[in-house]
């Protein structure tokens, strides 16, 4: 499958939605739903990183889970590869994460504390019947020297590593399988400044290397900026604006990304002060029960009648001849 | 302005059953009346148990304060009596933590909680402290202060808790507040509120702040001078311009190019720190930051290179400081 601008895509998500429901009583009657994910709709090309941003409890991490249907799709269709993932059954789904695999969040929760990292990085290799012991073991040394690590360290516990070793052991049982897709969720968040742009590095490397495409999900807007491609952001279980990296950054169209962008700090005192800070009131409404019309315009300073009422479309605006900006807002044109 | 404040060669450790833990190891600063100033660094570098070194809340065992001066108004706090301490630990000395999801306490009204310490510290009555109590909730911008004391916590988001947090800080009206990574836990949008309010009430109530924190890009618009603090040392110490724009330790200089630049177009790859932050149970005789630093020299491996003036309000421990250029890029030959 290809896009009108030549580019291969690789993951096609239409109006994609997960619902959590609400349940209350001794009956556990469902008596509304938490809207984590509430139709997105995007592709992500091959071999590009798309960068997820928001702010937590906007459905960034949900959006990635159902994506891999870690989480089963309230609804909506994600195509991989042009094959619709969420109409397989569990044989099919199984053999088509092969294709796609995740690195998560924490390093300390998501390695298991009482298997070796042998054990650990081999694990998908043994669950999708991948070679036998010998050549599996050779693999699980070669990944390692790949992320970074001592491939002597097979028969280590996870405790034994640090923060950013350990993301490094993540990694590595990630690419075991030889994936195309990975969802990256956050994964440095949790680890020390320094260490945090070794593995970005390392991500990057691993890219070109072997051909990878990532959804790379974070909050931190500068190394959002840094890594990804297109950018996406996303608003209580929206996505309100969509385009290249720079593009996004240097002209939002979107209210909220441009409180979002003027709210990151720069690590420069003169640049500090002369900056105009848009601060955004109040807090993120939740998602059981989001505001009607346009999802921002309780915190929107932009707000008309228009946006009380009716949902915006997610729509493309051309920017610079033929660069896609898709935004979700009715007054979009005025901050063109 | 007057000295407030006066640390000097604060000394804290701790003893585990793996050894002892050199968390601080010998670090001076002051801080004025009504000046901003923060502590920098990674975690493990040993910023928030220096502050709680000051503030005597060091649990013991294991973690025992065993050298250095902590002055206050000239009177050392660490010979003062618990009952002393206890009347200027909230009184005089003011502190907000990281999570305030945690340091509130849940099953007690913010109403209850914001009072205590007025009644305690203040000798007020019931009406006088709820009445100062809802002043300070609609200070730190919260709508119908009033309504809202009989609330419990969990019935506030976060970025409200982390206010109402800093209401309690200062009902009292201290005369230094220490905030311990009082947005990390926060989201962007959140965090952009707090420091502003902060901000705001610096001017409105002159207190000195030291702000914790690790990451660079918040204290660069918000205080005037910076510490930055590398395994139990201070490393580096400047006013907040000088410290971005002459950095002359290589540590600083590495960690401000690990992070990219969100105004930055052409991807320059970036600089890391290889290596990982020494391991705080042996006592360090060399320059703590050698086995990482590209510019180590000898000299580095053999002496712990002191607190030098290196320029004005600027101070650094690195033997080569001479040689490290502004405009140089973390691990270029020099």
């Amino acid at each position: 499958m290809s896009a009108a601008n030549g580019r291969e895509v690789l993951v096609q998500v239409k109006n994609l939605k997960k619902y959590f429901p609400i349940r209350r009583g001794v009956l556990q009657r469902q008596v509304g739903a938490v809207q984590a994910v509430d139709g997105v709709t995007f592709d992500i090309y091959q071999g590009e990183t798309l960068g997820l941003v928001g702010e937590s409890g906007c459905g960034k991490s949900t959006t990635g889970r159902t994506i891999l249907r870690l989480l089963e799709p309230t609804d909506g269709e994600v195509l991989f590869q042009g094959k619709d993932l969420t109409k397989l059954n569990r044989t099919e789904m199984r053999k088509a994460r092969r294709d796609m695999q995740m690195i998560f969040q924490d390093p300390y929760a998501s390695l298991n504390p009482r298997m070796t990292v042998g054990a650990i990085v081999g694990e998908p290799l043994q669950i999708h019947n991948i070679g036998d012991n010998k050549s599996r073991k050779e693999r699980v040394q070669e990944l390692l020297g790949l992320v970074g690590l001592n491939p002597y360290f097979v028969n280590r516990y996870p405790h034994e590593f640090s923060g950013g070793q350990r993301q490094r052991i993540g990694i590595a049982r990630a690419l075991a399988t030889n994936p195309s897709f990975i969802v990256a969720d956050e994964p440095i968040s949790a680890l020390d400044v320094s260490i945090q742009a070794q593995v970005v590095n390392l991500m990057d490397d691993l890219l070109v290397e072997l051909g990878l495409t990532y959804l790379f999900i974070a909050h931190d807007l500068s190394m959002v900026r840094y890594i990804s491609d297109r950018v996406a952001v996303m608003y209580l279980g929206r996505i309100v604006e969509l385009s290249d990296r720079d593009e996004v950054f240097d002209h939002p169209l979107h209210p909220y990304t441009q409180a979002l962008l003027s709210a990151i700090p720069i690590p420069d005192p003169e640049k500090e002060e002369k900056r105009q800070r848009l601060i955004l009131e109040g807090d993120v409404p939740s998602p059981a029960n989001p505001p009607k019309g346009c999802r921002f315009h309780p915190r929107c300073s932009y707000a008309t009648d228009i946006c009380k009422e009716d949902d915006p479309q997610f729509r493309d605006l051309k920017q610079n001849g033929d660069v896609d900006h898709w935004v979700a807002c009715h007054h979009a044109e005025n901050f063109v | 302005m007057a000295r407030l404040l006066e640390v000097q060669d604060l000394v804290t450790r701790f003893y585990t059953e793996e050894g002892v833990v050199h968390a601080v190891n010998g670090i001076s600063y002051t801080l004025d009346e009504g000046e901003s100033m923060a502590l920098v660094g990674e975690s493990g570098c040993g910023k928030s148990v220096s502050v709680l070194s000051v503030m005597r809340l060091i649990p013991n065992p294991p973690g025992r304060i065993e050298g250095g001066k902590v002055l206050y108004n000239e009177r050392n706090l660490l010979d003062v009596s618990d009952n002393e301490m206890r009347s200027i630990r909230g009184r005089e000395i003011a502190m907000i933590f990281q999570d305030p999801m945690t340091s509130l306490n849940p099953v007690l009204t913010i109403g209850r909680q914001l009072t205590e310490g007025l009644k305690l510290h203040l000798g007020m009555n019931d009406a006088q402290a709820k009445n100062r109590a809802a002043e300070m909730l609609e200070l730190v911008g919260i709508p119908n202060a009033a309504d809202r004391l009989p609330d419990y916590p969990h019935q506030f988001s976060g970025g409200m808790r982390q206010r109402v947090m800093i209401a309690m800080a200062l009902s009292c009206n201290p005369s230094v507040l220490i905030a311990d990574e009082p947005t990390t836990a926060l989201d962007v949008t959140i965090q952009a509120q707090i420091v502003e309010l902060v901000k705001q009430l610096q001017e409105k109530l002159g207190m000195a702040i030291v702000w914790i924190t690790h990451d660079l890009g918040v204290v660069a618009g918000m205080v005037e001078k910076v510490a930055v603090m590398y395994a139990g040392y201070i490393v580096e110490m400047a006013s907040v311009h000088s410290l971005y724009k002459h950095r002359r330790h290589p540590y600083t200089l590495g960690l401000l190019e690990s992070i990219p630049k969100i105004d930055q177009r052409e991807k320059e790859r970036l600089a890391t720190i290889k290596g990982l932050p020494p391991d705080l149970l042996e006592e360090p005789t060399q320059c703590p930051f050698a086995p990482r630093c590209p510019y180590a020299i000898d000299k580095c491996w053999q002496e712990n290179p002191p607190l030098m003036p290196t320029g004005p309000h600027h101070m650094t421990a690195c033997w080569r400081w001479e040689e490290i250029r502004e405009d140089m890029h973390f691990g270029e030959k020099i």
